[in-house]
């Protein structure tokens, strides 16, 4: 009870405090010889409120207060405490406090780290944060309050979700989110920086560190969701195109693209505008994924029931920052007239503008994928789903030149330039593709285009291997970087070339056989835990050259909800993964079991992981030269 | 050097162009080809003719009706009005029940028979597909 009261009113103050830092700003932006120390001092109040709301909703979830709305509706005492904190942010009004925390932290940080930047610009900066932030705490205290009342105090809440009762799913929203405000800085920045036409090459190096952390985390966050997915969800997929998964794949994509472009901005001073709108449009995509995931508009296995009315506040919001930030590039934006642009076909930056093309296709694949059945709900009240299909088509092709000018471009020096080591470059591309031919040669169907892409991965990957060794070529973090994204494209096509699958229903004792596996469903054993019963499975599945398993898939009856989630047991190796997941049909004997071989199954989390390590050096390294 | 900028920025707005409309045409024909339909016990009564496609069908699982066999799994979709016979070979969601929203993804063999390639699970209890609550209408 005393929680809530505190947490309600730190939001208030926190939202006066917005005002009243807005209002600063403008007093010293007209005399930006210093910066107000009353400002850095309300920002870190901002921040210390929403910091003691935060807590204190953590607070109401560890000690079960079941006064609060929130807690009622996502706790109960018997769930592990592990849990009880996770599920502050498992839920609508506890995930958008927890945008709101991470918003006022990295304004902090950011008016903390600039101090060698023009003051003009760390005001303005500051005062588009805020009003993102202003609305968040709007939007938070009159439609989504963590911090409502329920009279009378019922004794026992609703629990969490057992399906979020996670370990990989506790973490996953504050590291996606990380990301994904990240990019609210990146999108002030901009628009402060093009108001005062200070976008240069030393803006650039600065934002860039926001934009690399902030991709770090997104790509993490991504990773964690998609291993959650695989182990729990049960399919067996790590990535099903659903739309939930696609929007946050949406800001990705534009964040990578933003990154690479303001890598050029940083030698040359090109592609200002095109950095100003990619700015704008992944702030706008992460907004967006925020209000799709939660409004409930969205038809997805990922949905939860949801509250359609705080969509429309949402949207009004965002489509008023687009609106603004649109205006601000049109009216202050100035591309600056003495820098000739003198492009050469082959260069560095050609290579990049070709792959941010192919970049921008992938997202509007996705987007169109994503926000096509629900334009034509609208329009037309038809229901429909866009499947897995369409995007394979759609983006895998395209994925054969970006592979190869991934392969090639980083070779490429700035401005103009010649292909050295003709010889190496083209002997290492006869290598992947006779390679590809012999991996894909007993695989008959689709055989031209496996072979094609696999050989495109592979030259990526020869080419970014052999440079690790290469004492002339030094940017090691963009290597990584590419190294793992060809590990993580091999790993995909290896993964969904030679999985095998067997779906069967089962009695207890009974016996599957086919030429691949043998299946024997030993016996049942039953777990009593504190929130949960559990029914394990014990099976032992014999392989074609005669290799036995164990394996104990687990279905777990929750009791506060009463629902069934089933745990697949998954038997990890160095080269593919066995999976395991059982499902009881209603009243019958039988047991739903599906087994399936996955080959580098640990490779695509290693390469992901890889991928964000390329991101971390350089980040690491540009402190390093400072 | 002037005329060189201009012959640049109209390359550049060729491509853009050329770009845009590739990636318009590409995406609208395979939405086109992959897209799926979502249709009701009832809707399918009233085809006129059977669609080759694959197609959703969503509604409620009757009471008493899922059987299983080793190799299927069989139960009979209805929205109140009418129901259609549904033959499944794969793994079923956890929240599959007897008297639950239920959406299958398959193939039409005639008006009373639904081959199902994949059974949608859903996250959480209280959710019902909007499809489904709509199917459903009042009920």
């Amino acid at each position: 009870m005393l929680f809530s009261v505190i947490g309600h009113y730190s939001l208030i103050v926190g939202l006066f405090f917005g005002l009243v830092l807005v209002y600063f700003s403008a007093k010293n932006f007209r005399n930006p010889k210093q910066l107000d120390t009353k400002i850095l001092s309300f920002t870190f109040l901002q921040f210390f409120l929403v910091v003691i709301s935060f807590l204190c909703l953590v607070s109401s979830f560890v000690i079960s207060d079941f006064s609060n709305e929130t807690v009622f509706n996502n706790s109960h005492t018997t769930k592990p405490l592990f849990y009880k904190i996770a599920g502050t942010w498992g839920n609508h009004e506890g995930s958008l406090l927890l945008w709101l925390l991470v918003l006022t932290l990295f304004i902090l940080i950011f008016l903390v780290r600039t101090k060698n930047q023009p003051n003009k610009y760390r005001i303005l900066t500051l005062v588009f944060q805020q009003i993102i932030i202003i609305g968040f705490f709007v939007f938070l205290i009159k439609t989504s309050n963590p911090f409502n009342y329920i009279y009378p105090i019922p004794t026992e809440g609703l629990g969490l979700n057992p399906i979020l009762q996670d370990p990989a799913l506790a973490i996953h929203p504050p590291i996606l989110y990380l990301g994904y405000v990240g990019s609210s800085i990146i999108f002030s920045s901009v628009l402060a920086a093009t108001t005062l036409n200070f976008v240069s090459k030393k803006w650039a190096s600065h934002i860039k560190k926001w934009a690399l952390s902030s991709w770090i985390f997104l790509t993490l966050g991504i990773l964690l969701g998609s291993i959650w997915a695989y182990y729990e969800l049960g399919w067996g997929g790590f990535w099903f195109w659903d739309p939930v998964e696609n929007v946050s794949l949406m800001p990705w994509l534009a964040l990578t693209t933003l990154l690479h472009c303001i890598l050029v901005l940083e030698k040359k001073l090109i592609l200002t505008s095109w950095v100003i709108i990619l700015s704008i449009s992944t702030f706008a995509l992460s907004m967006s994924g925020t209000f799709l995931v939660r409004s409930g508009i969205l038809n997805s296995v990922h949905t939860f029931a949801n509250d359609p009315e705080r969509g429309l506040f949402i949207l009004i919001f965002l489509f008023s920052l687009i609106f603004l930030s649109l205006f601000i590039f049109f009216f202050f934006h100035k591309t600056s007239k003495n820098n000739l642009v003198s492009f050469f076909w082959l260069s560095k930056e050609t290579a990049i503008i070709i792959n941010n093309w192919f970049m921008m296709y992938f997202l509007s694949v996705v987007l169109i994928g994503t926000i096509y059945p629900i334009f034509l709900d609208v329009l037309s009240s038809q229901k429909i789903s866009v499947g897995p299909p369409f995007y394979h088509k759609l983006i895998i092709p395209f994925l054969i030149p970006f592979l190869l000018i991934m392969a090639i471009g980083p070779k490429l020096k700035w401005i103009k330039s010649n292909l050295d080591n003709r010889i190496y470059l083209i002997s290492l591309l006869i290598v992947s593709i006779l390679l590809s031919i012999l991996i894909v040669k007993n695989f008959s169907s689709n055989f031209l285009i496996n072979t094609i892409l696999i050989s495109s991965a592979l030259y990526l990957f020869f080419i970014t291997l052999r440079d690790f060794f290469n004492k002339k070529f030094k940017n090691l973090a963009q290597n990584t970087a590419h190294f793992g994204f060809s590990l993580l494209i091999l790993s995909i096509l290896f993964n969904s070339l030679f999985s095998s699958e067997i779906i069967t229903n089962l009695k207890v004792g009974e016996t599957y056989e086919n030429t691949k596996a043998k299946i024997v469903f030993e016996s049942i054993s039953q777990k009593e835990e504190k929130n949960y019963k559990s029914i394990i499975g014990n099976f032992i599945v014999q392989d074609s050259k005669g290799k036995i398993e164990n394996l104990s898939p687990e279905l777990r009856i929750y009791n506060q909800p009463n629902i069934a989630t089933s745990e697949a047991d998954i038997k990890t190796t160095l080269l593919s993964d066995k999976f395991m997941v059982i499902n009881i049909v209603q009243n019958q004997d039988f047991f739903n079991v599906r087994y399936q071989v996955k080959p580098f199954m640990l490779w695509i989390w290693l390469s992901v992981i890889l991928i964000s390590f390329g991101g971390m050096m350089s980040f690491v390294k540009k402190e390093y030269e400072k | 050097m002037y005329g060189r900028k201009v012959k640049l920025r109209f390359l550049f707005v060729v491509l853009v162009l050329i770009t845009l409309i590739l990636t318009a045409f590409l995406v609208l024909k395979s939405l086109e080809e992959n897209v799926v339909y979502f249709q009701s016990p009832s809707e399918i009564k009233a085809l006129s003719e059977l669609d080759k496609k694959k197609i959703r069908v969503g509604g409620m699982v009757k009471k008493n009706s899922i059987s299983v066999n080793s190799s299927e799994i069989n139960f009979i979709i209805t929205d109140f009005k009418n129901e259609i016979n549904v033959i499944y070979k794969g793994s079923v969601p956890n929240l599959f029940e007897e008297e639950k929203g239920v959406v299958a993804e398959g193939f039409l063999k005639d008006r009373n028979f639904f081959s199902a390639t994949k059974i949608l699970a859903k996250h959480d209890e209280n959710y019902m597909p909007p499809e489904v609550k709509e199917a459903l209408g009042e009920k």
